[in-house]
């Protein structure tokens, strides 16, 4: 597909992450562990407040590649570094802007280099993903 | 620490998951996702982290102090309703970093024989 040349910047996404869609991704994923609903609990092991599922925030940048993709079925290889938590305190709608360039293209799949952020803070590293073209 | 012996050993699924419309509508519908025709990329995490975890649960590490350090999803066949997967966990790879002790799972979730989506979970175990 000739819309993906190297290097071409795709236009970012911005997910909103609350403490309602914690608990939906909690029950939809089973992850319930409560640092991801309890403040109290958060706070209790050392946590700044409650925090998003890593796995939570890498679903959301998999939403994104997918629309680049034009479908999940067309995502083949999907990685991401968990490197700073999200923090979610209650009553606030925390903002994850996705954004990706175009890396190496081939006949068949093309490369994705994600950038994601909370507040101009990266919280993943290392996110790629390739999709199939 | 891990016993190093247990570095490359597979462990096998004991157990057979059908994967459900349901349960695909309600992860797409968190993530926003609209098309529910095939599961999203990360879907697989709701079948592999569990049996990921289970076969470190008598390694005797703390698991008080457990973050998840990287994911990685290949997917060779997207997964989709009515599909029975069992999964089979090796553990690839285990180092300790500054007390930490750092450990890679990878999951391969079998249908029909075939490996549908292999994940690998790197999880931290903070000193």
């Amino acid at each position: 597909m000739s819309t993906f040349v190297t290097g071409t910047e795709i236009p970012a996404k911005t997910f909103v992450i609350n403490r309602a869609a914690l608990v939906q991704y909690a029950n939809a994923s089973g992850d319930q562990n409560p640092i991801h609903q309890n403040e109290e609990f958060a706070k209790s092991v050392g946590l700044e407040n409650v925090i998003a599922h890593g796995m939570y925030t890498m679903g959301l940048v998999g939403q994104y590649v997918a629309e680049i993709a034009g479908g999940s079925f067309k995502v083949q290889d999907f990685s991401a570094r968990f490197t700073k938590p999200v923090v979610v305190p209650a009553d606030v709608d925390v903002e994850l802007v996705v954004s990706a360039v175009v890396g190496e293209v081939t006949e068949a799949t093309a490369k994705l280099e994600i950038t994601a952020t909370c507040n101009e803070v990266k919280v993943l590293g290392m996110t790629k993903a390739v999709i199939l073209l | 620490m891990l016993n190093p012996d247990l570095v490359g050993r597979t462990f096998p699924g004991t157990k057979s998951t059908t994967i459900t419309q349901e349960s695909i509508a309600a992860f797409a519908l968190a993530l926003g996702e609209p098309n529910t025709d095939v599961a999203p990329p990360t879907f697989a995490i709701t079948i592999s982290l569990e049996q990921s975890q289970s076969v470190l649960v008598d390694s005797g590490l703390d698991w008080s102090r457990v973050v998840h350090g990287d994911q990685r999803f290949l997917i060779n066949k997207p997964l989709k309703a009515g599909a029975e997967i069992t999964c089979n966990s090796t553990i690839e790879s285990a180092r300790s970093m500054g007390g930490n002790e750092i450990i890679t799972v990878r999951s391969d979730l079998i249908e029909s024989g075939e490996v549908a989506v292999s994940s690998w979970s790197t999880l931290v175990f903070r000193a």
